[in-house]
């Protein structure tokens, strides 16, 4: 076997991470999950809006790390997922005028089918060839949805304009915190299902094709079932990410769900730790707050300032936030014992 | 902070007691809304400066090369401009994250010729719920001017619209018989003008004998040519993107199909279309303007022009005077000081929006002669006028008198 093949074939470059370490301990999720419940009562409506959108990607990262991290599966493709996501909430919520907590799950089943369909014939890939099956879709996603055809509903390249819910029973918050704590809701509540997923015995499963295929098949796990629903899994939280996203944002356009996108969540794991499910809001404060950063340094380079910053960070923490909570956690237990 | 705008209040309610008391002369207390004070007006803008469009960042750093040269002027009133801008990557849910970042964060008074159509559609809705000028938007989509819905939003270039009204009136005077084959691109670009044209030969749409669109993802369109040559057109209008005119310009001379072709102002670039699709083959066609060109000789002595030209040699030396974009960021800048000038001590953002609703006449340098602002209540379309012109030799001849896109004149 040459060296190329090697790579091609061989499970990707994900380290195998044990099914504890994938998660946080008790407390440390109780201390996060205070933070973010709190947060919002402590800061303007534009930074809720920021955290808003920062629970939406860590969503989408989550969705990816699923994919990558649980069945070591490439996909540059969750643009895509969270495209089509975002476009049935939107016209669900403005053609139709159904309720929008109720388009999200409606957005999340679509884009399962989307992703479990789209896994049939990817299924035969794998590894960069994958990636670039995936990457195909990214960037075929933006076209389709200008197409002429679909206009009545997609407003082509207009886009569709979507409005924001107000807070229901009278709750005295504005609309952006509402909007915050409903995505907190999603999120944990798709956190929880994600560990659980993980945990369970088609989560064992995953991680077995992921960590040798051969070996997976030979104990009897139906390998391309469960590639496929990894890919469906994956583009089902992300379709429910996207329907998020639109509402709040209030907006879809062809431009907003572009390759950049696709290649921004994919960034955001590797930052957050590839397997590790808490670095995915890491890996999305990266892709949000960073490039608001490297524009500040620098306007003219905020390209170059924003490699820079990418760079050192791959350099010195290459499994991303996973490896500085892991220091973090030997620190602690030093602490202690001392 | 709040305590001071209580105070603020106190004051003004004070004085407008004592106003009112005194039943007096004229109102000489300041108003601020936020981003206004004493020593500062805070304006943000939202562009391109990364992704697919950055080429049109050029707009935004000669704005602030603009606002700094207001600055060291002295300011507007004694008040410097405060120019925040910030990169979009032509993505309309950064747009709206940028938007509210200026809005609620930095605290501007206005947000000033953000870049797009989808951009500007993308924060239309949140600038005008939060009442913040979206003042003379970057983008020729007509939709932007729409006072009744949204008051707060306006343009400020010559809308695709306008620009199609002029070609269907030069072409009802010139070539009343004309069999009409247009060719566009099948996106809101244009539709829009479509439309336009559809619109301004009203009983006479039926010189439109042909339509042909074509998608940005196409290659090549030299079928969509030959088929439209085929129907025996005499006029060919080309609502084209740079890359696809030069190649219509260059597939007409091919086939040696010599209609009178209108090419689209966008495109009627003379390093970026005329050049590659040979000027031999270009010669004739026409088109509308309502800018100077800064490769033009002509307008080497012209007064607007070399104060333009100064302006480039010291505060924006880097700033290329051939490409449109620096043209263009320099008048719709020296349009945005002129509305904080008529604005004088009053900067509240309904008063922002009443100036920029009342331009009369007003002329920025960079326009051409006749070429005039205009705005009312009603009418949140800045520029409508463009004069024709025609590929002669390497450049472009103005011909004509100033047309007004408006319909109903």
């Amino acid at each position: 076997m040459s060296a190329i093949q090697e790579v091609v074939t061989e499970a990707p470059a994900v380290e195998a991470v044990p099914k504890r370490a994938m998660t946080l301990g008790y407390g440390t999720s109780l201390v996060v999950l205070g933070l973010l419940i709190v947060a919002p009562m402590l800061v303007k409506n534009f930074i809720i809006f920021q955290l808003t959108m920062l629970l939406i990607y860590a969503l989408a990262v989550l969705a990816l790390n699923i994919l990558t991290g649980g069945s070591g599966q490439f996909s540059l493709g969750q643009s895509a997922f969270y495209a089509v996501g975002a476009y049935t909430s939107a016209i669900l919520m403005e053609h139709v005028g159904i309720n929008y907590a109720l388009t999200l799950p409606v957005a999340g089943i679509v884009c399962f089918a989307f992703g479990f369909l789209f896994g049939q014939p990817a299924l035969r890939l794998s590894g960069v060839y994958l990636a670039l099956a995936t990457f195909a879709l990214a960037t075929a996603m933006p076209q389709l949805l200008k197409l002429g055809y679909f206009e009545h509903w997609t407003g082509g390249v207009q886009g569709l304009v979507v409005t924001k819910p107000d807070a229901p029973f009278g709750l005295p918050m504005s609309q952006d915190m509402w909007l915050y704590y409903f995505t907190l809701a999603v999120t944990i509540a798709i956190y929880i299902f994600s560990v659980n997923l993980l945990k369970s015995r088609s989560g064992r499963a995953f991680m077995a094709i992921r960590d040798n295929e051969i070996a997976a098949s030979a104990m009897g796990i139906d390998v391309a079932l469960y590639k496929t629903l990894a890919f469906g899994v994956s583009a089902g939280i992300t379709g429910v990410a996207g329907g998020l996203g639109a509402i709040a944002v209030q907006f879809v356009a062809p431009d907003g769900y572009t390759i950049t996108l696709a290649i921004s969540l994919f960034l955001g794991m590797v930052v957050g730790g590839v397997g590790w499910l808490p670095g995915s809001i890491v890996g999305s404060a990266f892709i949000i707050f960073v490039p608001n950063i490297a524009e500040g340094i620098s306007k003219g380079l905020s390209g170059a300032v924003f490699g820079v910053l990418l760079f050192l960070v791959i350099f010195l923490v290459p499994h991303g936030a996973r490896q500085v909570a892991m220091v973090a956690q030997q620190l602690t237990g030093k602490l202690r014992k001392n | 902070m709040l305590s001071n705008q209580k105070l603020r209040i106190a004051a003004l309610s004070t004085a407008v007691i004592a106003f009112a008391a005194t039943g007096g002369t004229a109102f000489a207390q300041k108003k601020y809304d936020t981003g206004a004070t004493d020593t500062e007006i805070k304006i943000g803008n939202i562009m391109p400066y990364s992704g697919p469009a950055s080429a049109y960042g050029v707009i935004g750093k000669t704005e602030e090369a603009y606002f700094k040269k207001i600055n060291a002027e002295g300011g507007i009133n004694g008040r410097k401009i405060h120019f925040i801008t910030y990169d979009d990557g032509y993505s309309p849910p950064k747009a709206v994250e940028q938007a509210r970042k200026l809005v609620e964060s930095d605290e501007a008074l206005l947000v000033f010729n953000p870049l797009g159509t989808a951009n500007n559609t993308a924060i239309q809705k949140y600038m005008n719920s939060k009442k913040v000028p979206q003042l003379f938007v970057a983008t020729g989509a007509t939709k932007f001017n729409d006072p009744k819905d949204f008051p707060w939003t306006m343009g400020w270039q010559p809308s695709y619209q306008s620009e199609a009204h002029i070609y269907a009136k030069y072409l009802m005077k010139e070539k009343p018989d004309a069999k009409i084959a247009v060719f566009y691109q099948n996106d809101d670009f244009g539709k829009d003008y479509l439309k336009g044209l559809k619109d301004a030969l009203g009983a006479k749409a039926s010189m439109i004998t042909a339509e042909e669109s074509y998608e940005t993802s196409e290659p090549t369109i030299d079928n969509h040519i030959v088929k439209l040559k085929a129907t025996g057109a005499d006029v060919f209008i080309s609502i084209t993107t740079p890359k696809f005119a030069a190649q219509a310009i260059k597939k007409l001379a091919e086939i040696d199909w010599k209609p009178m072709h209108i090419v689209s102002n966008v495109s009627s670039s003379v390093g970026g279309v005329m050049k590659p699709a040979g000027f031999e083959n270009a010669q004739g066609i026409l088109s509308a303007a309502y800018a100077k060109d800064g490769a033009d000789p002509q307008w080497d002595n012209d007064p607007g022009m070399k104060k333009f030209f100064a302006f480039l040699e010291k505060y924006y030396p880097e700033g290329n005077k051939l490409d449109g974009s620096v043209v263009y960021g320099y008048g719709a800048a020296q349009t945005m000081v002129k509305v904080i000038e008529l604005c004088g001590d009053n900067l509240t953002r309904e008063n922002v929006m009443k100036q920029a609703a009342s331009l009369k006449d007003f002329t920025p340098d960079t326009l051409l002669p006749g070429v005039k602002i205009n705005t009312s209540a009603t009418d949140f379309a800045p520029i409508e006028q463009l004069q024709m012109m025609r590929f002669k030799g390497e450049k472009w001849d103005l011909f004509g008198d100033i047309l007004s896109g408006d319909l109903s004149n």
